[in-house]
């Protein structure tokens, strides 16, 4: 059964992506976009990868959708025509799909239990991880504390990210235009009403995967991405001014530095306690309770960071575009 | 506590604490200070680093205490520390000498982002070198990627945006490229451990998967090295970013991704072929004979003193490749040590740039028309910097080229042809410096605006020059890290 519904998906997600290269129109190829990473999400989800699932949900279909729009904002909705070149990109796109797709033919089969990827980590993974650290998602003692520096330099990478979108975007205007905030939908009582109802839900499960990771999917990147979709929502619905009141531009500066420095913090208190960066063992008395608490506080720092570099994305995108 | 076991990790984790950091700091020159400060720490660690590796042979370092392969490991060797020395160095020297030059790039309210951005850089291009761990070195790629092309873009021409744009979509598919190549080995073997991986991979029956990953790699380390043809993104990125900016990434970017694309082929793909390294010759030293000469043949044709510096950087990429493809131990530790000294000739002639731009209002053809009249001592300092490029006896540059043409002549097949190309393109060198000298010393000048000259960016400009000579005498310590190198990468070959 998961077999078919895996097979009708992808056929879908094909559909999909050949209906995004052929639009012209930016705004449906946005949203084209949106249904793709949501049905790429459904797809994680079926091969139990439960917290990629998530995080694909939240940033793929959720706020990348919302940053895209505000960028569209400032552009014009229709594609340029393009010269020519389309010809040769096609077939340079095909023929590296089709030595990507002769290379997995050699692959052990999906869920085969002697495979190298399920043979040679993963035991000590699970086996360590319950010994060790004591928490029941695997994965996040793998991300948080086994490949913890890799994590951390996940974090800044959005943090680099969100520093290049800033910088462009404050670059001085080649037109003397001046800065127009939006309005957002004080003039539409529906949406207005039913989406404010929706936020605090939000960003309590927003809450929820933070703390959460450590015994079902979810972590700082899917929390980060969650808290700072409801406060874009807020935004969208009362317009951009108010979303500022609320997380000023500075504060969420200092929160997308402190997230990041927290994390590498907690990695040079293990150097400073004598032992290794990262080690989050000799956080406390406990080896096994320190672990835990080094998992909690850089998953704090993950969300801290990601919360703060979307939202200044956004309030970056639409303070430069014309009109919300 | 041993400092000294911490290191590795330091030499990455302190620019990337100071990033955020600079991210706070809301002041040009405060910003810039802390910056500098930071590279200047990096600098002395890495040569700590370097005499470290000297006295024995390589050590690691496992991140959170956790042992390879189940968690990431650091290691640093010969290879790595003449690399980081070479990235630390460059971006100690461009910062110390771009504060002017930036300052009129960028605005006060934009500096602390574009500070952070450049430490960011600097963290990024020293992970790669440090990691050990194949997936550590894509994030950290990743880091160092996005964290150039918003230097690139810092710069006021506004030609720099549709530069980096296509900086940014090349270095976006060279970063998948590999990571695909990451993808099919991880599944493949079950490991992303480096030295796993060489193990690993002798095991796998069915060796389709690995080649096509070995494809993919090379492929998407070659696009991100500016490897001849792959070299499209590099001069118009380099001739329109900021001066300071040019100066480091064109020291040190591709050399990087030039180092993992060596660490990785012969740490982990030498053994699974028989014959491989005939292989990685055959595909590889056409690519660097074509790329010598289209680059010097591109670099005279080039009116622009920048982006005619440029071109000669495809060139020079191909000297590193045609070094390392003869895959001996006097190849690859020529290759190895032009990495150093292109690195020094370059960062000179790109810093002389930046003293030179200070001198005119925008960097037309005809700008620098006579400026080495003007400022003799400037003018020779990057002449001096011009002859290291060229390979002229008693400098830097020719030491690299002489074990060049070393490593040619035992490589019987070819030989003279080679070495054909060699004296060819050296020639070809002395044209386009003559071009440029031409320019500096033999043309009146234009009514230019008197400016002050940026007195730490001239300092610079001597000092690097100078080294250019002094390690034109004595190449101690690089050399030597050089042939550890080379006699290191050829241990794992068959």
């Amino acid at each position: 059964m998961t077999a078919v519904f895996s097979i009708f998906l992808l056929c879908l997600l094909v559909i999909t992506a050949a209906a995004v290269i052929r639009t012209t129109n930016l705004f449906v190829a946005v949203m084209l976009m949106g249904i793709f990473s949501l049905l790429i999400a459904v797809s994680f989800f079926l091969l139990d990868a439960a917290d990629v699932a998530l995080t694909e949900a939240a940033v793929g279909a959720g706020i990348s959708t919302v940053l895209f729009l505000s960028a569209l904002a400032a552009l014009t909705e229709e594609e340029r025509k393009q010269a020519g070149g389309r010809v040769t990109a096609l077939i340079s796109v095909s023929i590296t799909g089709l030595l990507m797709a002769y290379a997995t033919l050699h692959k052990p089969d999906f869920g085969d239990p002697s495979a190298p990827a399920h043979q040679h980590l993963t035991p000590w993974f699970m086996q360590t991880t319950a010994e060790q650290i004591d928490i029941p998602n695997v994965i996040t003692a793998i991300l948080g504390s086994f490949r913890g520096y890799d994590t951390l330099g996940e974090v800044f990478v959005v943090l680099v990210a969100g520093i290049g979108v800033l910088f462009l975007l404050s670059s001085p205007r080649p037109s003397s235009q001046d800065k127009r905030s939006s309005e957002g939908l004080k003039h539409y009582l529906i949406p207005r009403m039913i989406g404010r109802l929706l936020i605090p839900f939000i960003l309590l499960f927003g809450l929820y995967v933070q703390f959460h990771g450590e015994y079902g999917p979810g972590g700082g990147f899917q929390a980060g991405a969650l808290i700072a979709a409801s406060i874009i929502l807020y935004g969208l619905l009362e317009g951009q001014q108010r979303a500022l009141a609320v997380l000023p531009i500075k504060f969420l500066r200092l929160l997308m530095a402190s997230g990041a420095l927290l994390y590498a913090g907690v990695g040079v208190v293990g150097i400073l306690r004598g032992s290794y960066f990262l080690d989050y063992s000799v956080l406390a008395a406990d080896p096994v309770t320190a672990q835990q608490v080094g998992i909690i506080l850089i998953e704090a720092g993950v969300g801290m960071t990601v919360t703060g570099v979307l939202l200044s994305v956004y309030h970056a995108f639409v303070a430069r575009g014309k009109l919300q | 506590m041993n400092l000294a076991l911490h290191y590795p990790v330091l030499q990455v984790i302190i620019p990337m604490l100071m990033a955020p950091l600079a991210l706070l700091v809301q002041h040009r020159k405060l910003a810039w200070l802390l910056a500098s400060v930071t590279s200047l720490c990096a600098f002395a660690l890495a040569i700590a680093i370097a005499q470290l590796v000297l006295q024995g042979s390589s050590y690691a370092y496992p991140l959170g205490g956790w042992q390879a392969p189940f968690g990431i490991e650091l290691r640093v060797d010969s290879f790595s520390a003449i690399v980081l020395i070479i990235v630390s160095g460059a971006s100690t020297a461009a910062l110390l000498a771009g504060y002017q030059s930036l300052a009129q790039d960028i605005e006060e309210d934009r500096a602390s982002l574009f500070y952070a951005a450049w430490l960011l850089a600097l963290a990024g291009l020293l992970g790669i070198v440090v990691a050990a761990d194949a997936f550590n070195i894509f994030v950290f790629m990743e880091i160092a990627s996005l964290a150039s092309y918003i230097l690139v873009a810092g710069s006021s021409d506004r030609r720099a945006l549709p530069a980096v744009f296509k900086y940014l979509i090349m270095g976006t598919i060279g970063a998948t490229f590999y990571l695909i190549g990451i993808g099919l080995l991880y599944i493949m073997t079950g490991t992303l451990n480096l030295s796993d991986l060489e193990v690993r991979i002798l095991a796998v029956e069915d060796q389709t998967p690995i080649l096509m990953a070995a494809g993919f790699i090379s492929v998407g380390l070659a696009l991100k090295a500016a490897i001849f043809p792959l070299h499209a993104w590099l001069p118009n990125t380099y001739s329109f970013a900021p001066h300071a900016v040019t100066a480091f990434l064109a020291a040190c970017s591709t050399k990087v991704a030039l180092y993992v694309f060596l660490r990785i082929d012969f740490f982990v793909f030498q053994r699974t072929l028989s014959d491989h390294a005939a292989q990685f010759s055959i595909y590889l030293l056409p690519l660097a004979v074509a790329g010598i000469l289209y680059g010097s043949a591109m670099a005279i044709r080039e009116p622009l003193a920048k982006r005619l510096f440029a071109w000669s950087s495809v060139a020079q990429i191909g000297y590193i490749v045609l070094g390392v493809s003869l895959v001996s131990q006097a190849g690859l530790s020529a290759g190895i040590l032009h990495m150093f000294n292109h690195a020094l000739a370059k960062g000179a002639i790109f810093i002389g740039i930046i003293v030179l731009a200070s001198q005119c209002q925008q960097l037309t053809p005809t700008a620098l028309n006579g400026l080495g009249r003007k400022h003799p001592l400037i003018g020779i300092a990057f002449v001096v910097a011009g002859l290291s490029l060229v390979g002229i006896p008693g400098t830097a540059g020719f030491v690299s080229k002489w074990l060049l043409i070393d490593a040619i002549l035992e490589h019987h097949r070819w030989s003279i042809a080679l070495l054909m190309v060699v004296l060819a393109s050296s020639l070809m060198a002395v044209v386009y410096l003559a071009k440029v000298c031409e320019t500096l010393f033999f043309k009146t000048p234009e009514t230019t605006v008197v400016q002050p000259l940026p007195k730490l960016a001239i300092a610079l400009l001597l000092l690097v020059s100078f080294a250019n000579l002094i390690f034109g005498v004595a190449p101690g310590l690089p050399l030597e890290l050089a042939n550890n190198a080379a006699s290191l990468l050829l241990e794992h070959t068959l």
